[in-house]
């Protein structure tokens, strides 16, 4: 009997195929999120936007809040820990948090290396842009990936590009002659072994979520649309008008995101979303998606 | 050719239908209850069954998957879809479908830092079965008809009951498509007495 094996790690990520995940800050937000049917919660001191607004640095929730969470709800329960941050990463391994997002949400603890996800029983997740950065996660034992997107604006222009370039590359990459992936790996700065076995498969070797900007079930499918394998949302439910009706919604389109007759149903009155904050007026240093390489 | 469905609320869709057309059988992912009268048999994958049950509800499914279990035909339960057959769960009044007669605990072998891979002895398929469990539930208590076909560390994880079959692990995550080649067998033997 083995722990820990990736098999066990990514087959985590498979389970929650088609869901929706979502940030929540405590107990009574992680049991809306579960009756809405989320298939799993984030378990944080502030959801992305409010982050933005807090500034200073983000770091791990504390500890009292993620043991909150994991008692209330019988879905997984995932937290996050700042890029590079060991200790974070080992503390939130310790209290038996199912999922560590390795995330640019917080303030990155090193700005050269990110974890050996490897050396760890429990899997992680991990932001990507593009292929290269895709593979460099995978390549030190992320589980699962999500794009970056934009996190906290509730704008999902950033999340597209980024789901629409990575899976360009694998296409480029499938249809790539062998004898060519080593130039590719070169030139994206990704592990040769990892484009070798995305090759092979066909796809990506672990699921990729969608991130970073997710406010309303219309987002919500034209991710699953462009071929994420589910959906994580932050600010967008509990910074909604009403947090129930909105979870319950994006859950419903992500399962049908080609049902536009349904999405036009369940998108009838759910009130405001959160405000949404337009790319171009961030300062290059409020961007979140630079952090980590 | 037998077709095979796979419930494609959320979960582990892609696996199963792989597996099964592994098994040489045809596999159609289900989305609507409509799709159900296609099928000879079908499976309720691994996933979240708190939300699988929302959908199932949300959907109208309920009232087409007890009838589908009513006409006979095979179902395939893994992990989440184990605990939506179960006629009682551990720690809740009201079971899902609660077609087949076992008592499921859920993630009962603790949480995602205790999910393991084991080789299991699974009757009348394999000696060495490689299976995945993740955040697993097991079956605390079987029904006088219900044959126990695995355990681990002295608990059920594998168990048929005439047209049912449930798991507590994942057989979709590895190449090993024996227990699924079980199932279809399952379903193959079902049809034919359909017809005799």
């Amino acid at each position: 009997m083995v722990t820990g094996t990736d098999r066990v790690k990514r087959g985590m990520a498979e389970m929650q195929k088609g869901g929706v995940i979502m940030d929540v800050v405590n107990a009574e937000q992680a049991k809306i999120a579960e009756e809405a049917g989320a298939v799993a919660v984030m378990a944080l001191e502030r959801v992305p936007s409010d982050i933005r607004a807090a500034g200073g640095v983000a770091r791990m929730a504390d500890p009292r809040i993620v043991e909150e969470v994991m008692n209330a709800v019988s879905i997984p329960v995932m937290a996050k820990a700042r890029i590079g941050h060991i200790v974070e990463a080992r503390v939130l391994e310790a209290m038996g948090v199912d999922y560590i997002d390795e995330s640019e949400v917080l303030t990155p603890a090193d700005e050269e290396f990110h974890l050996n996800k490897k050396e760890y029983t429990v899997p992680f997740v991990c932001g990507c842009r593009d292929l290269g950065e895709a593979a460099r996660r995978i390549g030190e034992g992320a589980s699962m990936l999500r794009t970056k997107g934009e996190p906290g604006t509730g704008n999902i222009v950033e999340a597209v590009r980024h789901i629409r370039k990575v899976n360009a590359q694998v296409r480029k990459v499938v249809a790539m002659s062998e004898d060519e992936l080593m130039t590719e790996a070169k030139s994206l700065g990704a592990p040769y072994e990892i484009l070798l076995e995305i090759k092979r498969l066909g796809r990506l070797p672990v699921v990729n979520f969608a991130a970073g900007g997710v406010a309303t079930p219309a987002d919500a499918a034209l991710m699953m649309q462009l071929g994420a394998d589910g959906v994580f949302v932050g600010s967008g439910i509990f910074k909604s008008e009403n947090p129930a009706l909105f979870a319950k919604a994006i859950v419903e389109a992500t399962t049908h995101y080609q049902d536009y007759q349904l999405i036009a149903e369940l998108s009838k009155n759910l009130g405001t979303p959160m405000k949404g904050i337009e790319i171009s007026s961030l300062a290059p240093a409020d961007r979140m998606q630079e952090r980590g390489w | 050719m037998i077709k095979i469905g796979v419930l494609a609320l959320q979960g582990a869709v892609r696996e199963h239908i792989q597996s099964v057309e592994a098994c040489g059988a045809h596999a159609i992912a289900i989305k609507h209850k409509e799709e159900l009268k296609d099928v000879d048999g079908l499976i309720l994958p691994g996933g979240e069954s708190t939300t699988m049950r929302r959908l199932i509800d949300k959907y109208d499914f309920m009232d087409a998957l007890k009838e589908f279990a009513r006409e006979g035909k095979p179902m395939f339960g893994t992990c989440a879809g184990l605990i939506l057959l179960a006629k009682n769960l551990v720690g809740y009044r009201e079971p899902h479908l609660g077609v087949m007669d076992v008592t499921v605990e859920r993630n009962s072998f603790g949480r995602q830092v205790d999910s393991f891979e084991a080789d299991l002895a699974i009757k009348g398929v394999a000696s060495d079965f490689p299976a995945v469990f993740i955040r697993a539930p097991h079956i605390v208590e079987a029904g006088e008809n219900v044959e126990i076909l695995a355990k681990h560390d002295g608990r059920i994880v594998a168990a048929r009951e005439g047209q049912f079959l449930g798991c507590s692990f994942h057989p979709e995550l590895t190449e090993d498509h024996r227990f699924t080649a079980y199932f279809v067998k399952m379903v193959k033997e079902a049809k034919q007495k359909q017809f005799v």
